[in-house]
């Protein structure tokens, strides 16, 4: 095989960081003798890059640590078919052995029973090519990805609103500027700390900041405003707030009429739920809720921007649906500095979710079941459309069935480590046990790799190619600061292989540039019109916004899109549509049985599940495993004290990890980060309830019961 | 003919050849469901049930006296402040059909049907009784004119009808009295207030609210309404409607005072609107009786909201009604798709609620209770305008007032609620944290 599109450079490589949404600019300049187990790069500032102008957090800083030979997989592995062991392998071995593993599903169960799950962190190059992997190679239709557990509640309340589902509809400078801001269920001072300075700005410049959270967390802590509903009350937070606009004759008439459809069914949401009732729901008093009225609407410009606290529910795209009316009501949407955004998760959560990886979806965000959709990217791949299989199942819905009578049988997964990141996730390890044969393309050797048939060690961010579309849509380009080491092939290489054994030996190039040339082709006219970027109009521009056409011949390029909606919505009427909807419960309510509510998030120290950061020795170092947090007055009703070994149970199973002992959270709340695998694996108790619409999981919301361990039980110590 | 018909099968249909798999499928007859009442009762369980089961299988009628659509009532005093600009309360109702000016007269448990005022007769698999409250009106000397109608200026406050009508006399000028010192009378008194007008504010009992406040926080209470310009006249009953000519000039209390007044809003409690019931022969207590599932004494026939009564309990506020109507939407639907679910009647999660301008007052649970099995915290500062009391059984919180500071309000609501014994210092709970 051969290395094409690797250029390692004798230069410092401008690149970004492997982690979220933010992709941060960052500078790699080699190290001239690095020491025989350290990384060959090192991270420098790149204060151009526009988005976080040199800042980096702890994670960027030290993300070179898991280029390290020791840390990292360096040859494949396979089962050893007598040991039952991972052993290494050579790649023709492996590869074979995942082809047929695939090929075999198919023959014996059909085709849907080969299945594909990818991530919200691949390239769009190799989002966009395992998507035309699962379609053409395998033709299955069971391929989605775990952007369904981040983004998705968001991506469909935002298409169903505007007729266009991008992150921010704005570049994220702009929050700078508006005058309130809303910030639900998102914590970005951990999360996302590079980010903190447009806060601050915003703040600075005299705007208001409301964070709903039913932590006090960092972010929180800054706010002018700091509303704490219960897990899961959110929709009816935002239906109150929606109610006091009414009554108090807040909504803008003017913009309802000329740019919005259905306000009549949204007022009457409205009316019935008045505040009194809202604050019984929610907790939070009438009181708090005027005042965060009087802050949105006493500006001149407001912005709404959920993240996953307000979307990973069993009703999480009705409750974003509710935050947009918000703003449609107020007028705070289609203008400057004015609208709804999502502070997308994965570090390709947008671009991710726009070029086929999607069970219901072909590249440009187009539909997988729109005959003109299908016949379009059918003529790009060369392939006739009625070969092209219909939608799959969701991310839970295909971990779910996996192993069973009309599951799927045979799973390639790259990038993604559901073993500590899916919900219910004893129940997930045990099904990705029953498959007849599990594929892991990962760095590391993952808790989900130690499952896996076989292992395919992949090239990591900073020895590759290809590019990222960020929270904002902003399209960038990862450039490769040093080769892959021996025994590591890129994703795209190993796509390439693997079609070729499956009998398709063309159309899957293992050069970035190439695949994104496809890309754009397959992408023109969808809504992700991606056709007018190219690899040096990035490198020029240090990125570009979609939508961007290709422009005719002889005609000037097309900017970019910058910003949203200011003329028209995307919809076909141009209008804004409402939503109709009302509060509903969670799925799983505190009962006598289970009488806590239990949520999950992030810390600082650590990124998703964990497989990078806990391989980083100053990150494991600064957080070194799971915790119970839990309100003083809680923790004093159970008699323990801090650090002491909780147990916390759920209708799905027990977890242990050591008390942390916190007046930020409510008392009737328990919060568990979500990094750790073990006996403290916070997805051991989540409650896999879907929304109808996104098929997101209800991450953020379950019933517990919390106890004093036994004395000597394990304290969240990893297995 | 006989035989061309059975002759004439529809292509794909049943045929020798194939199994009647394909047939034309079975038509799914809706489950009707009519609902006597367009309250908030009313609307709620609509929308819901018409939410839960799959479309097509239900029809649900609502059947209202009034000639308004569902519409929040517990707005109707902030709608006489001047809040609500657009004037519009109306409440989803999900697609169902509403008869709105359609009362309800008589129905047949036994032939499941109902009779309209219009003399129209309609037929129903479930029957839900969502009929409400009416005012009460006190007895009081000159309240009719010799027509036997309500003195003109003198109105109730349950109806959009009732708030447009004061509204307009209000604005005629001179000085309103409000009879009656519950949670109404107080809002309502705050809201003609607010519009400028001339307020006072009759209550026989011997302070504000007093089946739910103590006497401490019935005169923070006090306090507030006189900074805003009402004034109180507690023990005091209105002795007489004064005024001839068949309008109000102003209302003698039991003290003799005389107070001039062109409108007065009646604010003296509501009764469960039952007479349908009993007519029907349903088991009446005060309101309509119901069961642990909402069920009243005959079969397929429920009762929800304010004319329901549970375990000897008229709940009477509209979030009560409203989670009656969800237990009962959850079950119907649950069992109209197969499985079954009995509905709960919820409890009651709060007393008393209040905010009405600067008013912010809520009461849960054992409020008032002074026996020597009790032990109280309060914290009144008279400065601030707040007052705030826990009570404590045995230490475990059973009753909670808070008035003008109810950053509490959730943490309280919830311990009174579960019964649990705040760990640490009931101080704590009673105070919050406060936001910043």
């Amino acid at each position: 095989m051969t290395l094409t599109g690797m250029t390692p450079a004798a230069q410092p490589a401008d690149t970004h960081c492997p982690y979220c949404s933010l992709q941060c600019g960052m500078r790699l300049r080699r190290v001239v003798s690095p020491p025989p187990d350290g990384p060959g790069v090192a991270v420098e500032e790149r204060p151009e890059f526009p988005v976080n102008r040199g800042a980096l957090c702890g994670k960027g800083r030290s993300a070179t640590a898991v280029l390290a030979p020791g840390v990292r997989l360096t040859a494949p592995l396979v089962r050893d078919r007598r040991t039952g062991r991972l052993r290494e392998a050579d790649w023709d071995e492996a590869l074979d052995r995942a082809a047929g593993g695939l090929a075999d599903a198919a023959a014996r169960y059909g085709r849907d029973a080969a299945g594909v799950f990818g991530g919200g962190g691949l390239t769009n190059e190799k989002a966009y090519l395992l998507g035309k992997f699962a379609r053409v190679v395998l033709r299955t239709a069971n391929i989605d990805y775990n952007g369904r557990f981040c983004m998705s509640s968001a991506a469909a309340a935002q298409r169903a609103a505007f007729g266009l589902d991008r992150g921010l509809p704005f570049p994220l400078a702009d929050i700078a500027r508006t005058g309130c801001l809303i910030l639900v269920g998102g914590n970005p001072a951990d999360t996302m700390p590079p980010a903190m300075r447009y806060f601050q700005g915003q703040q600075a410049a005299g705007g208001k900041l409301v964070v709903v959270d039913p932590r006090r967390t960092r972010t929180a802590e800054t706010a002018d405003l700091h509303l704490r509903p219960a897990p899961g009350t959110d929709l009816a937070l935002a239906l109150g707030l929606l109610h006091l606009v009414v009554a108090e004759g807040r909504v803008d008439e003017e913009f309802v009429a000329a740019r919005t459809t259905g306000w009549e069914q949204a007022h009457a949401a409205a009316m019935a739920h008045w505040p009194e009732r809202v604050e019984r729901i929610t907790g939070v008093p009438v009181a708090a809720l005027r005042r965060a009225v009087e802050l949105f609407c006493d500006a001149p410009t407001g912005m709404v921007l959920t993240a996953r606290g307000g979307e990973q529910h069993s009703k999480g795209v009705d409750t974003v649906g509710a935050w947009i009316n918000l703003c449609l009501a107020t007028g705070h949407a289609g203008r400057p500095f004015s609208g709804y955004g999502c502070l997308t998760g994965q570090g390709n959560g947008q671009g991710g979710r726009e070029h086929g990886q999607k069970a219901d979806q072909l590249p440009g965000y187009r539909s997988i079941t729109d005959p003109a959709a299908r016949a379009h990217v059918a003529r790009v791949w060369g392939v006739d459309p009625d070969t092209l299989p219909g939608p799959g199942r969701s991310a839970y819905e295909l971990l779910d069935t996996l192993g069973t009578d009309g599951g799927v049988r045979a799973l390639l997964l790259m990038g993604s480590n559901p073993v500590v990141s899916a919900p219910h996730a004893s129940h997930v390890t045990e099904r990705l046990r029953a498959l007849d044969s599990l594929v892991v393309c990962d760095v590391v050797r993952s808790e989900t790799a130690e499952l896996a048939d076989v292992v395919l060690p992949t090239a990591q961010w900073a020895e590759e190619e290809g590019t990222m579309t960020n929270l904002e849509g902003r399209v960038i380009l990862r450039r490769a600061a040093l080769a892959p080491p021996p025994g590591v092939r890129t994703d795209l290489d190993v796509l390439h292989g693997l079609a070729e054994r499956l009998g398709v030996e063309k159309g899957f190039p293992t050069a970035a540039e190439e695949v994104f040339e496809e890309l754009r082709e397959a992408s023109a006219g969808g809504q992700a019109d991606y056709s007018g970027i190219s690899y040096a109009r990035i490198r020029a521009e240090d990125g570009v916004f979609w939508p961007c056409p290709s422009a005719e011949v002889g005609r000037r390029p097309h900017p970019g899109t910058p910003r949203l909606f200011h003329d028209r919505f995307a919809t076909p009427d141009g209008r804004a549509r409402f939503a109709d909807v009302s509060h509903r419960p969670a799925a799983e309510e505190p009962d006598a049985e289970y009488p806590l509510r239990l949520t999950t998030g992030r810390v600082l120290a650590h990124y998703q599940s964990g497989a990078q950061t806990r391989r980083t020795p100053e990150l494991q170092r600064a957080a070194p495993g799971p915790f119970v947090e839990l309100h003083p007055r809680l923790a004093a009703r159970l008699g323990v004290a801090e650090g002491a070994p909780l147990t916390v149970t759920s209708r799905r199973g027990t977890v242990t990890a050591p008390a942390r002992v916190s007046d930020r959270i409510r008392p009737d709340t328990v919060f568990m980060p979500f990094h750790w695998p073990g006996p403290g694996r916070a997805n051991t108790l989540t409650n896999p309830a879907l929304d109808p619409v996104s098929r997101m999981p209800e991450f953020k919301v379950c019933a517990v019961r919390v106890e004093a361990a036994d004395a000597g039980a394990g304290a969240g110590e990893e297995r | 003919m006989s035989g061309a018909v059975a002759g004439a099968r529809r292509p794909g249909g049943a045929t020798g050849v194939r199994p009647a798999v394909r047939a034309v499928p079975r038509r799914r007859v809706p489950h009707r469901i009519a609902v006597v009442g367009a309250g908030m009762a009313a609307a709620r369980f609509a929308r819901q049930v018409l939410a839960l089961v799959p479309e097509g299988r239900v029809r649900v009628t609502l059947y209202g006296a009034e000639p308004y659509a569902p519409y929040n009532r517990a707005l109707l005093a902030g709608l006489l402040g001047g809040r609500y600009p657009s004037g519009a309360l109306a409440l989803p109702t999900g697609g169902a059909v509403v008869r709105t000016g359609t009362e309800v007269v008589a129905v047949d448990p036994d032939a499941r049907t109902l009779r309209t005022a219009g003399g129209e007769s309609a037929a129903y698999d479930t029957l839900v009784l969502a009929t409400g409250a009416a005012p009460v009106l006190p007895d009081l000397p000159g309240l009719y004119t010799a027509s036997g109608a309500l003195k003109g200026g003198v109105h109730p406050l349950r109806t959009l009808g009732d708030r447009a009508r004061i509204t307009a006399d209000a604005r005629a000028g001179g000085a309103a009295v409000v009879v009656g010192g519950g949670v109404l009378g107080v809002g309502t008194a705050q809201a003609l207030a607010g519009t400028g007008v001339v307020v006072h504010l009759v209550h026989s009992g011997p302070y504000l609210m007093d089946r739910y406040l103590d006497a401490g926080a019935a005169g923070t209470v006090r306090r507030t309404l006189a900074s805003l310009g009402v004034t109180v006249h507690h023990d005091q009953g209105a002795a007489e409607v004064l005024g001839d000519d068949g309008r109000i000039s102003g209302f003698r209390l039991s003290d003799g005072t005389r107070i001039d007044a062109r409108t007065a809003v009646l604010a003296c409690g509501v009764r469960p609107r039952t007479g349908l019931a009993r007519a029907a022969g349903l088991a009446v207590s005060t309101g309509v009786v119901v069961d642990d599932t909402l069920a009243t004494s005959a079969p397929h026939v429920y009762a929800i909201g304010d004319c329901a009564e549970h375990r000897n309990l008229l709940h009477g506020r509209a979030e009560a009604a409203w989670e009656q109507a969800d237990a009962l939407a959850a079950a119907l639907a649950a069992r109209l798709s197969g499985t079954r679910a009995e509905p709960r009647c919820p409890a009651p999660p709060v007393l008393l609620r209040l905010v009405a301008g600067p008013l912010d007052v809520a009461a849960f649970g054992d409020s008032t209770a002074s026996c020597d099995d009790t032990e109280v915290v309060s914290l009144a500062d008279a400065t601030r305008g707040t007052y705030r009391k826990l009570v404590l059984r045995a230490g475990v919180p059973v009753g909670a007032i808070l008035v003008g500071d109810l950053t509490a309000v959730g943490e309280v609501g919830d311990a009174v609620t579960r019964g649990e014994p705040p760990a640490g210092d009931a101080l704590d709970l009673l105070v919050g944290e406060s936001y910043p």
